[in-house]
């Protein structure tokens, strides 16, 4: 890459005075060269009106550039890409609609903080304010759900904003930034990028070094505690901490929970993984946090997803915050030893001061929750059990696949039965809960990775969102593997409708094609499963196939998802226990 | 509980729409919010007066500074400030009315602005307890109109120091 120094190959634009030396490019040269200086290799998007001078510089340049089906589906494969590769996630479309398409990707990427670089196109910036065609207010209807975002007006800004958008997007803690474009300034004549030594933030400023004596602190602290807990979520693997955590926890002897979007970070087959906590987490995660005396989150937010009822989360522990971001401390659980930075940088630092404790009566304890409540289903009946499609895959795929999910029961149950055991390996909406995500995050996560296994685990309804981007999986020719849990309901909505609502399923049911026949229509290879003894022959079959395909397993309509902390209660107060009653231990 | 910050924030367009925007997202309540240029022309200066007990203000503190644009916070509560807002007040005036409010007008050290026949503008300045205070003097006689600034404030030059 190196610096961009000023090429003297390039004509300077006839319309600069003489006495000004600096040299310029067309606006849409000067796009191509800032992705260039920031390693972009691949984007995705969607071209119109307002953006055909930057898709005509596209045009000559080696970028990968992955047209989908819809504004919507680009940014989820952006967003899959920048959660397997750790990069920034790059997306460029068009005003107006195409601008609007991309709201649910961007809140999707901004509730889980993943690094994207949105650049949408704009009217002509004297037509901005006039109702102009295809135009909207994209910095103000994306304001609330990025990171930052930004409309360049004067091309002098182009390279410098474009740069500083890379930046904060990635930095920190990261999150969607979006770069509104106008026509003009795309034609216009622009300076050249200056690598990013241009970038001018007074008020960004992150902190990644933790305070040495709060590092300690936390150190004592769990060095004291007999009856400790790690709690890792998401931000562990965007540090890229997960080796560092493992060495801590080993070191230290501490049983560690994760939340969804820290599956992976810490090895799941491992014995003191206690998998993932929270409304549909494991028991003795559950039980483990409500009896700790020490809790030490690291890279998580306390979503109330995974506290259950907030006042009576971890009555009997201190709690330890190690995150990037101050705002997330002591937001809705009181913290009492935060340190604020980079988790690896601290993890670094504080392996050095942590002890080794036997804590036998803790993990016999542990053990003891494990053997009395561990995940169950009922295989025994002659209906297809989503669970036992995904133990199945985690079996024939030795745990090693890159995991996406819709949204609902199936995203729940991929959590619960594939055992993950390395970062990077699962990409599912947390924070927004978009359904429609798990096909189009498949997308991006093959094109990532060409020569893993991807497997989008779905929904038939969150399926049903998306399909549309199908053509997209068969025109690159990536073999992604898609699972429907077809029960022919929206199936989380389904089983709220059967516990609080008296079963009344209102608007829960859909009817359905046939998804095999579709993925065939749309070149791909569909196969449908109704019959329990095929499902091992299936899977290996749809893992064979080098090319996408869409298998509609039809399951049991009415299976729920357990445990359950229900609304309202403590994480101790779980439903659907194996021994069929609620406890409190 | 009232607390007033002062934020330092680059000169941009859409910045007030961000923290505004932020603000109403987060379900804090802002009493008042007043934004100026400073000598720098790069930065604009808001003083925000926000309702809240003391956890509501570390929250709105941090919130504030994921904001890009936002280069510095200033947290007043518990300092000793200089408070400023200025109001423009249209009060009924009858002539036969008028030495009794120009004596209120004196006390406060207020200035008329503007008179008409049966109106008079005045301008007050002063910490809010001051510009209060003038309102209710008013009412007796008929308050047609009132805009106000909102508070800015700046920190006393601390005690004891040189």
């Amino acid at each position: 890459m190196g610096k961009n120094t000023i090429n003297s190959s390039v004509p300077i634009s006839p319309s600069t005075p003489k006495s000004n030396k600096i040299a310029t490019k067309q606006g849409a040269e000067v796009f191509i060269d800032v992705l260039r200086n920031e390693g972009i290799e691949t984007m995705f998007g969607y071209p119109g009106g307002v953006v055909l001078p930057l898709f005509d510089a596209l045009y000559k340049s080696p970028i990968n550039f992955i047209l989908s089906r819809h504004e919507q589906g680009a940014t989820h494969m952006a967003d899959a890409y920048a959660r397997v590769t750790g990069k920034v996630g790059v997306v460029l479309v068009t005003s107006g609609p195409g601008a609007c398409n991309t709201v649910t990707g961007l809140a999707t990427a901004s509730m889980d903080s993943i690094p994207l670089v949105v650049f949408t196109g704009q009217v002509k910036t004297h037509l901005i304010g006039n109702d102009a065609f295809q135009e909207a207010d994209t910095t103000g209807i994306t304001r609330p759900i990025t990171k930052h975002n930004c409309i360049v007006k004067d091309p002098r800004d182009l390279a410098r904003i474009m740069h500083e958008a890379f930046h904060i997007a990635r930095t920190g803690r990261p999150g969607p930034v979006v770069v509104d474009l106008p026509l003009d300034v795309s034609t216009a004549q622009a300076p050249l990028s200056n690598s990013g030594a241009e970038i001018d933030l007074p008020g960004y400023r992150v902190r990644t070094e933790g305070h040495l004596r709060q590092i300690k602190r936390a150190a004592e602290a769990i060095n004291e505690s007999t009856r400790p807990v790690f709690y890792a979520g998401g931000g562990v693997i965007q540090a890229n901490a997960s080796e560092e955590l493992r060495a801590v926890v080993q070191k230290a002897n501490v049983p560690i929970t994760t939340t969804l979007l820290g599956l992976g970070c810490f090895d799941e087959n491992d014995p003191k993984s206690l998998e993932m906590l929270g409304m549909h987490g494991t028991a003795y995660a559950n039980f483990a946090v409500q009896q700790c005396d020490l809790l030490v989150a690291i890279g998580a937010r306390f979503d109330d997803r995974i506290t259950g009822d907030v006042k009576c989360f971890a009555p009997h522990a201190r709690i330890i915050h190690i995150d990037i971001d101050p705002a997330s401390i002591s937001k809705s659980v009181k913290v009492d030893i935060p340190v604020v930075g980079d988790a690896r940088l601290i993890l670094r630092e504080l392996i050095n001061y942590i002890e080794p404790s036997p804590r036998q009566e803790w993990f016999a304890q542990i053990d003891k929750w494990k053997k009395l409540y561990p995940l169950t289903y009922d295989n025994s009946s002659d209906k297809i059990k989503p669970q036992y499609i995904i133990e199945e895959v985690c079996r024939q795929t030795q745990g090693k696949a890159i995991v996406c999910t819709g949204v609902g029961q199936h995203q729940m149950w991929t959590a619960q039965f594939y055992k993950f055991s390395r970062p990077r390996h699962f990409a599912s909406s947390g924070g927004l809960g978009t359904m429609g995500y798990g096909f189009p995050a498949a997308i991006g996560a093959q094109i990532a990775c060409p020569n893993e296994v991807v497997i989008d685990f779905d929904g038939d309804s969150s399926f049903s969102m998306t399909l549309n981007e199908l053509p997209t999986a068969v025109e690159y020719e990536l073999p992604v593997k898609v699972c429907i849990m077809n029960n022919g309901y929206m199936g989380m909505v389904r089983q709220w409708q059967e516990l609080f609502y008296g079963k009344r399923y209102s608007k829960s049911y859909l009817q359905h094609p046939s998804f095999a026949r579709v993925a065939e229509a749309f070149g791909a290879i569909g196969i449908t499963v109704t019959k329990k003894e095929e499902v091992p022959s299936v899977i290996e079959k749809m893992l064979q196939a080098k090319q996408c395909c869409v298998v509609d397993f039809h399951i049991e309509r009415e299976e729920n998802v357990w445990p359950m902390v229900a609304a309202g209660k403590g994480l101790d107060e779980m439903s659907g226990l194996p021994t069929g009653t609620s406890e409190r231990v | 509980m009232k607390h007033t910050i002062s934020v330092l924030v680059q000169n941009q367009p859409g910045v007030l729409a961000h923290v505004a925007g932020m603000f109403a997202a987060r379900g804090f309540n802002i009493d008042s919010l007043a934004v100026g240029r400073t000598e720098d022309p790069t930065l604009s200066r808001m003083t925000i007066v926000v309702l809240g007990d003391e956890a509501t203000l570390e929250q709105v503190r941090k919130q504030l500074g994921k904001i890009v644009p936002v280069v510095k916070i200033y947290d007043f509560t518990g300092q000793n400030l200089v408070q400023r807002d200025l109001m423009l007040i249209k009060v009924a005036a009858l002539p036969e009315k008028r030495p009794e409010i120009q004596s209120i007008i004196d006390m406060f050290r207020a200035k008329v602005v503007d008179i008409g026949p049966k109106f008079i503008m005045v301008e007050v300045t002063g910490p809010e307890q001051k510009i209060e205070a003038f309102i209710d003097m008013c009412r007796p006689y008929g308050v047609k109109d009132v805009v106000r600034t909102g508070m800015i404030a700046m920190p006393r030059h601390p005690k004891g120091s040189g």
